[in-house]
């Protein structure tokens, strides 16, 4: 592979992780915390009405899980494409 | 050891504390200055990172708010963390690839335009100077009201700490007097909590007694809650009511963005060495603050339950069940001398009533019934729900005096984080940028150490001087960040061929008619009596709120942007080879 198609290559694996984790982003917060919450909250989980909970509390936990994940595969995607730093 | 004097120590061991940072972490270049000489270690930044995110309104306002917002008041709490996935995704990382020293730098030197550097520079310090009003409000709210101090004394106080500490050690003590703060500041917030937690539903932590039962009873305490709210006349706590789906999703999807284009946090992210540290560095940021966020709601909650079972301890109708005037708790005697809580017997019947008598079906039927002749509570103001907590709950004096200091650490932990973009953008984009290019490395210095001489200046005035519309700018900050900042940072980095027209097109479209919204509706340049139509749902365009135009805001911003790109030249290729160096880590070899 050439320096430039390993840079593409790089690039697009990256915009591939962003896609699925903006998109778990997305529904967690808007679809269940906002959309659904409605319905959902005729179920629960503990004590809390579901919808509610993902509004105030499963989506922030969510978030915290997802940027964890990023550094993780971002690193190892460094790696494998011998972009990663000392 | 009286409240006073307990309060006194305790504040005054914090400033002791920051000053003797501030010694410790004098700034000798211009990279200490600006970015702490890039050395500061991910997780301590993420502390940092906590600090200068987490306000006083996270502090002092938000659990109050959403206590009486209820459900809808998720959008706050989505909104201030979801903004730091959009952060460490998309920005975060390559910013810190780039390696400069302020936001309007970049996007100067990525769209090859002092114009562009300026358009940036004025919105970071409409952003900024707008954000610093509040947390100048801050302080004081919290020397006048826990502390019971003169105001302008307490003002004057905080400003000489964060002089000290901001002026000489520039982003290097203001990095580590923020690692203070931070725990400080999670500590205040959390024992009370944790206290309150243990009271009603015995398990020590918020965000698990949030979701359990009452103590010696068989009832979900968000079930008390919503039935008891219901009981007088209010929509049930976690139902979703308050404000349309439509604006929750905006005004969540505003703060996002908003957050993810405020260059006071973006700055946080060019102290750290490595772009690996700069992920690192975010995750540990969200964590520290969700730490506080996730206690928020539960601390809304339950001191809402507290509050309604101190007014109406018995059945809600029973002549006998409302709380005896003679007999109310001493923590509402002492709130009603700030004046945060005030109230007025109307029925005159010797007991205080509290219910939604906005609602006149049920203000009727509450009058006939039960001779109750409107709400009592005349005045509660929100922050209550986090400043009366420790009493509330029976606490010892020191963690008043702690929630004292814990609400000060996060007011001036923000306004430090703030008056170091303010002071960079002027005396590196303005001054050595645009207006005196040949300045020496020491004369930039000093003219940074001028400039935030000034904004702490500035920010003081404000403080005892606030103007009027204090509490509608947040939203414009917010708003403008999000519509102005946060796009053309996004496309200089993902959008190779965005040119410098496409780039000033769209943030002077973002900026524009985001504040011609807020103006319509809030009044020019917000003096009073000046906005064009009322501030009311059926005027707003389409529905949408002032505080979630943002958003459109934003989106104005990529559909000018785009549009101009594609009728003038594409940027040179030395620019798009910028943005190939700034998407890698570390240039290949392969």
């Amino acid at each position: 592979m050439t320096l430039e198609e390993s840079r593409a290559a790089y690039w697009k694996a990256n915009l591939r992780l962003l896609a699925v984790l903006l998109t778990i982003w997305f529904v967690v917060s808007f679809g269940l915390g906002i959309l659904l919450a409605q319905p959902l909250n005729t179920f629960s989980i503990g004590g809390y009405p579901l919808g509610f909970w993902f509004a105030q509390q499963g989506s922030m936990y969510t978030f915290i899980v997802l940027i964890f994940f990023y550094a993780w595969r971002m690193n190892a995607l460094d790696r494998k494409f011998d972009v990663h730093e000392e | 050891m009286d409240l006073q004097t307990l309060s006194f120590l305790v504040v005054g061991a914090t400033f002791v504390l920051y000053i003797g940072i501030a010694i410790w972490a004098r700034a000798g270049s211009t990279s200490e200055f600006y970015v702490a000489g890039k050395g500061v270690n991910p997780i301590l930044n993420g502390m940092a990172t906590a600090a200068d995110w987490m306000s006083a309104a996270s502090f002092i306002s938000m659990a109050g708010l959403i206590a009486f917002l209820g459900f809808t008041g998720g959008a706050y709490l989505m909104g201030w963390t979801g903004g730091y996935v959009l952060m460490a995704l998309l920005l975060a990382p390559y910013l810190r690839k780039f390696g400069k020293f302020t936001v309007p730098e970049f996007i100067g030197d990525r769209f090859y335009s002092k114009t562009a550097r300026i358009v940036a520079v004025i919105s970071l310090l409409v952003i900024s100077i707008t954000y610093v009003i509040g947390q100048m409000r801050g302080v004081g709210i919290a020397f006048s009201n826990i502390l019971e101090m003169d105001l302008a004394i307490g003002l004057l106080s905080g400003m000489v700490v964060v002089f000290i500490y901001a002026v000489f050690g520039g982003m290097k003590g203001i990095t580590y007097t923020q690692i203070a703060q931070y725990v400080i500041m999670i500590f205040a917030y959390t024992v009370p909590a944790v206290f309150i937690s243990l009271t009603l539903t015995g398990h020590a932590f918020p965000q698990i007694g949030l979701g359990s039962t009452l103590i010696g009873e068989d009832t979900q305490l968000l079930q008390a809650l919503d039935q008891t709210l219901m009981d007088l006349g209010f929509a049930a706590y976690t139902s979703v009511t308050g404000m349309s789906l439509l604006n929750m999703f905006l005004l969540t999807l505003a703060l996002m963005i908003g957050t993810a284009g405020l260059p006071h946090v973006i700055i946080r992210f060019f102290t750290v060495p490595r772009v690996r540290d700069a992920r690192k560095s975010a995750g540990f940021a969200l964590l520290f603050i969700g730490i506080l966020y996730t206690t928020a709601p539960a601390v809304g909650a339950m001191a809402m339950y507290n509050f309604i079972n101190t007014v109406q301890p018995g059945p809600v109708g029973d002549p006998q069940g409302n709380v005896v005037i003679e007999e109310r708790p001493d923590w509402m005697l002492r709130w009603e001398r700030t004046g945060l809580l005030e109230w007025e017997d109307k029925n005159e019947d010797g007991r205080l009533q509290y219910y939604n008598d906005a609602d006149e079906e049920f203000a009727e039927m509450a009058r006939e019934e039960w001779g109750w002749e409107g709400n009592e509570f005349t005045t509660i103001d929100r922050d209550i729900m986090v400043l009366a907590n420790p009493q509330i709950a029976g606490l010892p004096n020191w963690v008043i005096a702690l929630v004292a200091a814990g609400g000060i650490a996060a007011a001036l932990s923000t306004a430090a984080g703030l008056l170091l973009a303010i002071s960079s953008s002027i005396s590196h984009d303005l001054m050595k940028g645009v207006l005196t290019p040949g300045i020496s490395e020491r004369s930039e210095l000093l003219s940074g150490r001028i400039a935030m001489a000034a904004a702490i200046l500035l920010a003081g005035y404000l403080g005892l001087n606030p103007p009027g519309f204090a509490a509608e700018v947040v939203a414009l900050a917010f708003g403008l960040a999000a519509a102005s900042l946060f796009p053309v940072l996004m496309m200089g980095i993902f959008v190779k061929k965005m040119n410098r027209e496409g780039a000033i097109a769209g943030m002077l479209a973002g900026l524009g008619s985001t504040l011609l919204y807020i103006f319509l509706f809030k009044g020019w340049f917000f003096l009073p009596g000046t906005n064009m139509f009322p501030d009311t749902a059926e005027y707003w365009l389409l529905g949408i709120n002032p505080t979630g135009f943002g958003v459109i805001g934003a989106i104005l911003n990529f559909i000018a942007a785009f549009l101009v790109m594609k009728i003038t030249k594409e940027p040179p290729e030395h620019i798009q080879h910028l943005v190939e160096d700034v998407r890698v880590p570390r240039v290949g070899t392969s």
